[in-house]
């Protein structure tokens, strides 16, 4: 059990920022941090300047996204919002029926997927909208790294989905329900967090199983590692890393587990440039651990309620962090 | 744990009044305000920024146990209304007709998100005083209603005379003599009858006696519900409530006076739930354990079981055990035999 008391810290360089409702998510549009906040509202923190809050949802906000210079939101209102650093908000669509927008992601090219119900929607940039549904409620979407691709998670497994192409989408099958889904930065795996503590993985070019079980908990955050060595996640009272550095990803390989701790890891966000990970904990912790060795350095201390956001600038030189409570930090490195 | 949101169960079958009930607790004056998760958004007539249309999709949980099922829509919904914290001061889950209460419960103690914020407050559960009778034959989804109960509402009674009452209610108390009965006209009933019940709440199992409905004096005898003929109906004493059996479903009352012996009560009923779980709706109990100055309580859904020591025992209190199953075909004898094993 590591005592965070003699940990290196750094917190005391954080800018605090109360945010006033929960922080459910947090990604940067260069350097400035943008809190999505439970409802209605995006609060934009530049590095340097004012902060801002930016109405854009008529109720709560249900997800989040970045592609980068804008970030897109799904609301309760039906709407899918994409706002720029500036505060300007545009809205990308409307669901004719004002359904809860469960899920948002974003391709590399700025195509915005979002879901509502048992249907998956994508829109190109200046592209019309396609639509397909799958068997249940998408539980998670997520974009291939290369080509038009999207999967798109549901209870016993994920379908695979071109949107440019006619055909039916592919379905790799696991039985329960997968909540989570991401693809590793080369595009070979597709790992899944589902409603049992559990992960399940595919390997696209042959449809492999991969199992990485023995969590306490839903696993409700994963990141890759830098080049996608790694996959990095919560849901236990520890980082756990599975190595997917060989061509068998985690198969019949034990993960590296670090930063033991009494509460229990929540939310994981790894360094864009750096073998390190950012770790939030249920107690209102904020580690970085170095992967090889171990070492931490303290990024915020416990107390407060439990981590729900983190998210690293793409130059890895600003870490934000926020809570349950809508306490909310920005740490410049 | 206070700060928990707690969560009423609307069941009943089709047409018994569940909307009625729903649009009642959303129009009264209370000066709370409800989310409510609904399957047919048209039929709510008050306007409500909160009332989310759901799919009742019930997914199995990965563990081996085929009664172990969680409705997964409410995890995504609980998880999307939560962000809204604060706006409202309980969630109403309504759901239809043909539904088996036990997923929508079983989500509250499955997903530990779910568990965390919110809290199980009761099952309400909504019968057809006219048609109630023909449903429990030839529908089991009624049945599990009526069972799985923690309040149920009679209801329509202006419909019927008072024999077809008195006999509904009868067919009612012999699946499930634990629940709370109310007679309706149109649902009306006082709205904290029906929410704020903690029925849940290990801290509020304080006795298990059946319930009578409107008739409190001289009930301190045993029901034991297994021990009454099977068969006909008879009258009861002054309270003229008629009993009747159920073939199908039943609740088991067992209690002792000698004290139990942890080592052997637990791994029993882990083992009976794991084996049985699928016919056991609901169960409750109150135990006295061998040198434990606390009552041990305990509850649960099919195979999920939920128990924690309580308050000590009074000195005025008789150290007796009671422990009640509500459920379909259950192997009674077997039951019987294996609670008398665990005498310490």
């Amino acid at each position: 059990m590591t005592d965070t008391a003699n940990t290196p810290s750094i917190a005391d360089r954080t800018h605090l920022i109360q945010s006033g409702s929960p922080v459910v998510g947090v990604h940067f549009l260069g350097d400035t941090a943008a809190f999505v906040l439970g409802e209605e509202t995006l609060l934009l923190v530049p590095n340097q300047g004012e902060e801002q809050r930016v109405a854009v949802h008529g109720g709560g906000i249900l997800a989040s996204a970045s592609a980068g210079d804008r970030i897109v939101t799904g609301g309760d209102d039906g709407k899918i919002a994409a706002t720029a650093p500036d505060g300007t908000t545009e809205i990308i669509a409307t669901d004719p029926k004002h359904r809860w927008i469960d899920h948002v992601a974003v391709g590399l090219d700025g195509t915005v997927a979002w879901s509502a119900g048992k249907q998956a929607f994508v829109r190109a940039p200046k592209g019309e909208i396609r639509t397909v549904e799958v068997p249940s409620t998408v539980g998670a979407l997520a974009f291939a790294p290369k080509g038009f691709r999207l999967a798109i998670a549901h209870y016993n497994g994920v379908s695979l989905w071109f949107p440019n192409a006619a055909a039916k989408p592919e379905i790799l099958e696991w039985k329960g329900s997968h909540l989570g889904a991401r693809f590793s930065p080369d595009g070979k795996f597709l790992v899944t967090a589902m409603q049992e503590p559990t992960l399940h993985g595919w390997r696209i070019v042959d449809g492999k199983n991969m199992r990485m079980a023995g969590y306490a908990a839903r696993v409700r955050s994963l990141d890759w590692s830098l080049g996608g060595k790694w996959l990095a996640t919560g849901g236990s009272n520890q980082l756990i890393l599975w190595p997917f550095a060989g061509k068998d990803g985690p198969m019949g390989k034990q993960p590296k587990l670090l930063a033991v701790m009494l509460a229990r890891a929540e939310v994981v966000a790894c360094h864009p440039k750096q073998d390190v990970v950012a770790v939030g904990y249920t107690d209102g912790l904020v580690l970085l651990v170095r992967i090889d060795d171990g070492a931490e350095i303290l990024a915020k201390r416990p107390g407060d309620a439990p981590i729900t956001a983190l998210a690293w600038s793409e130059d890895g030189a600003i870490l934000a962090w926020g809570t349950e409570d809508g306490a909310a930090g920005v740490l410049a490195l | 744990m206070s700060d928990k949101i707690p969560v009423t169960v609307l069941t009943g079958y089709l047409g018994a009044g569940k909307t009625t009930l729903l649009n009642r607790i959303l129009s009264e004056p209370h000066g709370k305000k409800y989310a409510v998760i609904v399957n047919e958004f048209g039929e709510i007539g008050i306007d409500n920024d909160l009332i989310v249309g759901a799919d009742e999709e019930i997914f199995e949980m990965n563990n081996g146990c085929i009664c172990c099922t969680v409705r997964g829509d409410l995890v995504r919904i609980i998880d999307g209304l939560m962000r809204r914290k604060g706006k409202f001061d309980g969630i109403i889950v309504e759901t239809t007709g043909l539904a088996d209460p036990a997923p929508v419960a079983q989500t509250f103690f499955m997903d530990e998100e779910v568990g965390r914020k919110t809290k199980l407050d009761a099952v309400i559960t909504v019968a057809d005083a006219k048609w109630l009778r023909d449903r429990l034959k030839d529908a089991p989804e009624a049945k599990n209603q009526i069972a799985f109960a923690d309040v149920i509402l009679v209801n329509k009674t202006d419909l019927v005379s008072k024999d077809e009452l008195e006999e509904v209610e009868g067919r009612i108390r012999a699946i499930n003599p634990y629940a709370k009965l109310h007679r309706t006209e149109r649902s009306n009933i006082a709205l904290d009858q029906v929410l704020g019940r903690n029925a849940f709440d290990l801290d509020r199992i304080l006795t298990i006696e059946p319930e009578f409905l409107g008739d409190e004096h001289d009930h301190h005898h045993d029901h034991d519900h297994h021990d009454h003929d099977h068969g006909h109906a008879h009258h009861h004493g002054p309270s003229g409530l008629k009993h009747y059996h159920d073939e199908e479903m039943q609740s088991l009352s067992l209690r002792t006076d000698k004290a139990l012996d942890p080592d052997k009560f637990f791994p029993w009923v882990q083992d009976l739930v794991q084996t049985e779980g699928p016919q056991i709706l609901r169960s409750k109990g109150i135990l006295s354990f061998k040198g434990d100055a606390k009552r041990f309580v305990f509850q649960g859904v099919h195979m999920i079981l939920d128990g924690d020591h309580q308050r000590e025992w009074r000195a005025d209190e008789k150290r007796e055990s009671r422990i009640v199953f509500i459920g379909r075909n259950m192997p009674e004898d077997k039951i019987r035999e294996g609670f008398a094993r665990c005498v310490a």
